[in-house]
């Protein structure tokens, strides 16, 4: 059907209005990919999804009163993290040898004096879960000079355990690739609050030097 | 011009050859080509549709079951870690090549002819693309994490390998597409807008009404249009060459011998253009004779299309021969038994295929009883497509079946899940192709009538010289025909 003058005055015209949705498309079509751009950004960072994590125990041990107040040192539990890939958690045991005596009644302490005499453990959350194809080694680290802080934070000021850091790549990569600034004398690795007495970039570089540390990013160092 | 004119394939010195034949008046050309989509769809049109369309489906269920298992149920493994995935990715990429040339190289060296042809091969293009673009994705093993592909910011700290041309292969594919894409939407939006000042339903108006963008055929309007399509095609020429140069990397950059060839850029590149145009004359000849196009899709279209496949028939020949000759002038014994174990080994027969579907049917093609026998040209065009598709078959399969070591030599066989992905494949590109003759302008009608002798001595706008770049002419034609 050609088109003639009638059927021309029949065509389809755009409502005024439809002009309005112009500048709301190329509002549209500029915000919408900014948008998500932050989103994924912000929304899918480590940093928002990672830091913060804090689950329930099932028993309200605090890192704050024995770590800190205390002052037991983290070995006292934590006691494999100098010759093994894995911190250990410490068996009901190692509660007992204390609280068999200090506060033997308190009720917060039933669920440790019931897996103390069925011998099944207490089901503790992990905080600090890297992905089942990352291979970290406490050994490696806490032997060289990383100091605990450097990873967990303050612990010794948290009642309840939460991570700090965002235990992403990018964050394992800056230390291998740069160590010295937390780099410490072994001595010091469980001392919280330690501060070097000089030049942190001096006595990094001395320490690196003396021990030899050259951290590699070889993809097989932690993905095997 | 007398309307008579029916071969325009001669050569005649007093006068042009029309690229249109029959009544010549614009208004035949916008009837013609609208009758395309006009007309209500026929029985055979549906039934082409349900057959692709389930093949289609096919695909996606075959993608679904390879995501749910694994690569496992695909026929390759070691030591043929590539097979059909990257053999239907390579055919895909390399279909899409005609569109492109046509649209750009031969527009910018003004082959008029190129009208009638390049919207349904730019559509190809596309579709094509679209095709190509899924076995690169799926063949991963983890394909949801497809997007590792792409340099962008991340938790990892990590950047895809920018010296691996799997990279380069990312970004002249996307390029590739995004171009294409962008070109044949350009160059549609003035016959969209004929579309819609055509429809007749209220849906068909809005929807043609958006895709024209407002287009009122304004001298600003063409003044634009022109400026940025000439713009666009000298940006896709360098993509006709690169994007199957860099396909080729992904082969030429290894050490694999039968792969590490310095011939592979433009051995690729004309095998590509030599598929692309079976492709488009596998497609345009059923088309131009159901949709009643012959008087656009001239004898004289079909006779230029011939020509191109036979000089790039005769290229691919060189290729393959020279391969051979440089196995043997390197006096590398690795190479000469690559080559002598593609020919003669355990897949000789996909060889053979290859040689004779690629390097010996187009030779039909000097003669002229060939080049103007539809039938002939068409069954000719099949038989590329199936040469082509086993160049690349033979390329991946059978460099690697034999490693070094012959403890590490195996076969390749296709499961049925690798064969119904490929013709899954197919489905899709002629369910989007069955889709596109019904919904969009199949010939781009403004720039068929740009040819047409009496807008050629038209004066006004284009006394100048025209779009194309022709010396401005004295003598106005007598009949302007009716717009």
């Amino acid at each position: 059907m050609p088109t003639n003058n009638s059927e021309t005055s029949r065509r389809f015209v755009f409502p005024k209005w439809s002009n309005l949705l112009r500048p709301a498309l190329a509002v549209l079509m500029i915000g919408g990919p900014l948008y998500l751009t932050a989103l994924a950004w912000y929304g899918g960072s480590p940093k928002t999804l990672d830091i913060g994590y804090a689950p329930v125990q099932p028993v309200p041990y605090s890192h704050a009163l024995h770590a800190g107040k205390l002052g037991l040192d983290c070995r006292y539990c934590h006691s494999s993290v100098e010759s093994a890939a894995f911190a250990a958690v410490p068996p009901t045991q190692t509660c007992m040898n204390c609280h068999a005596k200090v506060r033997a009644n308190s009720e917060k302490l039933a669920l440790v004096r019931e897996s103390y005499a069925t011998g099944m453990p207490i089901p503790w959350v992990k905080v600090h879960d890297l992905p089942d194809y990352v291979y970290f080694n406490h050994s490696a680290h806490v032997r060289r000079g990383v100091g605990c802080v450097e990873c967990h934070g303050r612990v010794d000021r948290m009642e309840v355990v939460s991570q700090v850091e965002t235990l992403s790549m990018a964050w394992c990569l800056d230390c291998h690739r740069n160590p010295t600034p937390r780099l410490r004398p072994p001595e010091f690795v469980t001392q919280m609050d330690w501060t070097p007495g000089e030049d942190p970039a001096a006595l990094g570089q001395r320490l690196r030097q003396e021990r030899n540390i050259n951290p590699s990013t070889d993809c097989y160092t932690c993905h095997r | 011009m007398t309307t008579a004119v029916i071969d325009n394939t001669n050569d005649n010195p007093r006068a042009r050859s029309p690229l249109v034949l029959g009544d010549t008046s614009l208004t035949r050309v916008t009837d013609l080509v609208c009758s395309v989509y006009e007309r209500p769809a026929t029985r055979g049109w549906y039934i082409a549709f349900g057959i692709s369309a389930s093949l289609t489906l096919l695909l996606f269920a075959m993608i679904g079951y390879l995501f749910a298992r694994g690569i496992g149920v695909w026929g390759l493994n070691h030591p043929v870690g590539w097979a059909f995935d990257i053999t239907n990715f390579v055919f895909w990429v390399g279909i899409g090549h005609a569109g492109t040339l046509i649209s750009a190289i031969l527009f910018l060296f003004r082959q008029k002819w190129r009208t009638s042809i390049n919207r349904s091969a730019e559509a190809m293009t596309i579709f094509a693309v679209a095709c190509a673009g899924i076995f690169p994705l799926i063949h991963i093993g983890r394909p949801w994490l497809a997007y590792w592909l792409f340099p962008y910011p991340n938790q990892m700290a990590m950047w895809p390998g920018f010296r691996s041309p799997l990279l380069w292969d990312v970004f002249a594919v996307s390029t590739y597409a995004t171009v294409s894409l962008l070109f044949w939407y350009m160059g549609m939006v003035p016959d969209l807008a004929t579309m819609r000042d055509r429809a007749t339903t209220r849906p068909r108006q809005i929807a043609y009404g958006l895709l024209s963008l407002g287009w009122r055929g304004s001298n600003r309007h063409w003044l634009r249009f022109e400026k940025a399509y000439l713009l666009l095609a000298a940006l896709a020429t360098p993509l006709v060459l690169s994007v199957h140069s860099v396909v080729s990397f992904d082969f030429a950059v290894s050490v694999l011998p039968g792969w590490h060839t310095t011939i592979f850029p433009p051995y690729f590149v004309a095998g590509a253009i030599f598929s692309g145009f079976a492709m488009v004359l596998t497609l345009l000849i059923p088309v131009r004779q159901i949709f009643g196009l012959k008087d656009l899709i001239t004898p004289k279209h079909l006779d230029n299309m011939t020509r191109i496949i036979l000089a790039t028939s005769l290229m691919v020949g060189y290729s393959y021969a020279i391969e051979f000759f440089i196995a043997w002038y390197s006096g590398n014994s690795f190479e000469l038994f690559a080559f002598l174990n593609r020919s003669l080994g355990p897949y000789w027969w996909a060889y053979w295929i290859m040689v004779t579907c690629n390097v010996i049917v187009p030779q039909v093609f000097w003669f002229k009883f060939f080049r103007s026998n539809t039938t002939a040209i068409f069954i000719t065009s099949l038989l590329v497509n199936v040469g082509m598709w086993f160049e690349r078959f033979v390329i991946i399969v059978t460099s690697l079946h034999r490693d070094y070591l012959p403890s590490s030599w195996g076969m390749f066989k296709p499961t049925a899940v690798d064969l119904l992905t490929m013709l899954g494949s197919f489905g899709l590109f002629f369910t989007l192709f069955l889709l596109f003759i019904r919904f969009l302008p199949f010939v781009a009608m403004a720039e068929v009538k740009s040819v047409m002798p009496h807008v050629l001595h038209e004066a006004g706008p284009t006394a100048l010289g025209d779009y194309w770049g022709d010396a401005p002419r004295d003598h106005r034609a007598p009949d302007k025909g009716a717009h």
